[in-house]
């Protein structure tokens, strides 16, 4: 279906519309076959690249690559990628079948029937192979929609926020809907979202994007857990960041001086460069303890704090803790029920493994990709 | 009108009774428009229909007895089949002109003007400043024997040197056409107008060429307005006399010259009602057969 060696190249792409660069010096490879998310706010150039790849864009510089086929200058509709467009795009004098089979006829493909059928029943819309697509659900035109572009076997699938248009609910299916079709034909796709949640869901390697440059590429799990960008730390959930000194930056782990306290971090999970840092936690890497009660084995504990908020959301449990220095940290704690939940008052002790902080570079905006109230959905 | 969902299903007795009551109030919209029709289009039309079957015996002075002479139409359309013949071949042909400079133009005005969109229609509306009359004819001086135009084409040996433009078929089809031609441009910019870029751009992802994704997306989408600005070209074009009039020759003339003539000059009221009547009722079946022939399922 595929051949192979069809990794996708993007090398140093820029896009300028008059002075503004929407995507600068971008560089980067999509292993064939893999699920490959460009996440990032709006506006950070991610729908840009993708309409570069598609051919809808023209690059200021640099080249696109497909296997050793370079396809930087190549009219879309010689292009072998297809688009899922966030709108549709689907075409409204024409039924779902004729939709479905567009592309195979305009390649004039002969057996485009069965295909178109089958196709069509891959995507579940069977009974609705002869309506027109203002008669389907938000959910039914986004099949169709993803069902108009994988008929073609493309090599790489571009997907621009196909779920953006969806409801929570339906989103949440049909992520999971497009993950067991990706697996099951092994094609590449090409996912832009700004759904941080909906990246690391789905992707096999996500590029977080932001101002036309990538801060951060790799896996969800890698992304999450050891950001090198305060941007990345705050847009791939949640951080707390607190301004510390560097002691000693030599050993296995990194000695800071968090606001008094000394507090040791993995010298692999430190990105920072000066003589500061941002020392990064992440809420649910927390465990508070009433006061003094902290285990005191490890280079981890902070002591001082005193709940100020409790907000209970059902599976867990959102504390804000104010410390000596003036600055509320967030803890999340699951509601197991094993222990009480703390009141707004106690005095607490802050605490965790060694493995979960990390230290940023300092002279970053600690506020930098947290979600405005308005983007969160 | 291609986004309409479908009417949502009632889900129980207290919906239903909602919506015909307001179904009611909208009826009422209608009054306005259907007293217009009644007192200026049916009644007319009627008193029309009588005129035509008078006894052509009478005049206007001693007046006409309604005698259901339907010889009438026989006698109309017997000497003047060859005006109606003329009358649908120059509306025919100058619509098929129009189509062709009216379309490319209201593609450039919605997809390739930018901000100079509402000037531009505002040019393709501008001539309506002026009246009909007085346009035409200035088509009578640019087309005149020793006007600028029938010099240069004398010059460049197109036309012969005793060669006319003015009072022949060409003058009152170029008449024609330069007189309807807002009324083809501007349904056809307006359908134009609402495809959807985006459309375009998916066409050619799925492997069409700007003139495939041309034939098989835009072309479609635009069809109301090609039918729209054929029907609003065609049938006054069909009816006009004014062009044939003044940049013609009784040679040139249409059936409306006719009827203009029987009812203002000669007073033969029976033979104008069934002249007028005949040339309504052809255009009426011909638009039938056309709107039934392009097909009302590619007009969702």
């Amino acid at each position: 279906m595929v051949e192979t060696n069809q990794d996708l190249h993007l090398e140093d792409l820029t896009k300028r519309f008059g002075d503004f660069a929407a995507v600068r010096d971008l560089s980067l490879t999509v292993p064939n076959g893999s699920f490959f998310a460009l996440l990032g706010p709006s506006g950070c150039g991610k729908t840009t690249t993708l309409r570069m790849v598609a051919g809808l864009e023209d690059p200021t510089a640099g080249r696109i690559r497909m296997g050793d086929q370079d396809i930087t200058a190549l009219r879309p509709y010689k292009r072998p990628v297809n688009t899922v467009f966030q709108s549709y795009a689907l075409f409204p004098h024409l039924t779902i079948f004729e939709n479905v089979a567009f592309g195979l006829r305009r390649r004039g493909i002969k057996d485009y029937r069965q295909k178109t059928l089958d196709m069509i029943e891959l995507v579940q819309l069977g009974p609705y192979a002869g309506r027109k697509p203002a008669q389907l659900s938000g959910g039914q035109q986004q099949r169709v929609a993803l069902g108009r572009a994988l008929i073609n076997e493309p090599g790489v699938l571009l997907l621009d926020e196909p779920l953006g248009a969806l409801d929570l609910k339906l989103r949440r299916q049909m992520q999971i809907e497009l993950k067991r079709i990706q697996t099951e034909i092994e094609v590449t796709f090409v996912h832009v979202t700004h759904d941080q949640e909906e990246a690391m869901t789905m992707a096999d390697t996500i590029a977080v994007m932001n101002h036309g440059v990538i801060e951060q590429m790799g896996a969800p799990g890698e992304l999450y857990e050891n950001p090198v960008t305060t941007f990345v730390a705050n847009f791939l959930g949640q951080s707390n960041l607190i301004m510390t000194d560097i002691i000693d930056g030599a050993g296995a782990e990194v000695m800071v001086d968090c606001q008094g306290q000394k507090i040791g971090v993995s010298s692999e999970r430190s990105h920072a460069k000066g003589r500061k840092a941002w020392l990064g936690i992440r809420p649910e890497k927390i465990f508070a303890s009433h006061a003094h009660e902290a285990e005191r084995t490890d280079s981890n504990v902070l002591t001082g704090g005193r709940i100020s908020d409790v907000s209970f959301v059902g599976v867990s449990t959102q504390y804000l803790v104010a410390m000596p220095w003036d600055q509320e940290l967030m803890v999340f704690e699951q509601n197991t029920g094993r222990r009480p939940l703390f009141e707004n008052g106690d005095e607490v002790d802050l605490s965790w493994s060694s493995e979960h902080a990390f230290l940023l570079d300092a002279d970053q905006d600690a506020h930098a990709g947290m979600m405005r109230p308005e983007d969160r959905e | 009108m291609t986004h309409v969902a479908p009417a949502p299903a009632p889900t129980g007795a207290a919906v239903d009774g909602e919506t015909s009551r307001r179904r009611g109030w909208g009826w009422l919209l209608l009054v306005p428009g259907m007293l217009y029709l009644a007192i200026f289009f049916v009644f007319p039309t009627i008193q029309l229909f009588l005129t035509s079957l008078y006894d052509p015996s009478g005049n206007y002075v001693q007046g006409y007895t309604l005698t259901w002479h339907f010889a009438n139409y026989v006698d109309a359309i017997r000497d003047t089949w060859n005006l109606f013949v003329r009358s649908f071949v120059y509306a025919g042909i100058a619509t098929a002109v129009c189509l062709l400079l009216g379309y490319p133009l209201a593609y450039a005005i919605a997809f390739k003007a930018g901000r100079w969109k509402n000037f531009m229609l505002v040019l393709v509306i501008a001539p309506f400043f002026t009246s009909f009359l007085l346009r035409t004819l200035s088509w009578k001086t640019i087309l005149a024997d020793q006007g600028p135009v029938a010099d240069f084409l004398r010059t460049i040996q197109i036309l012969p040197e005793d060669g006319r433009l003015l009072a022949t078929p060409l003058a009152v089809i170029a008449g024609l056409i330069y007189n309807f031609m807002p009324f083809m441009t501007l349904p056809l910019f307006a359908s134009l107008d609402k495809v959807d870029y985006r459309l375009i751009e998916a066409s050619s992802d799925l492997y069409s060429s700007p003139l495939t994704g041309f034939r098989k997306v835009t072309f479609p989408l635009s069809l109301p307005g090609v039918v729209a600005g054929t029907l609003l070209t065609f049938i006054p074009a069909s009816g006009d006399y004014i062009n044939a009039e003044i940049l013609g020759t009784p040679k040139q003339y249409m059936v409306g010259n006719r009827i203009q003539a029987a009812f203002l000059t000669e007073h033969d009221y029976p033979l104008a009602a069934s002249l007028s009547l005949t040339l309504m009722l052809i255009v009426v079946l011909m638009v039938v057969v056309y709107v039934r022939r392009v097909g009302t399922e590619e007009l969702v």
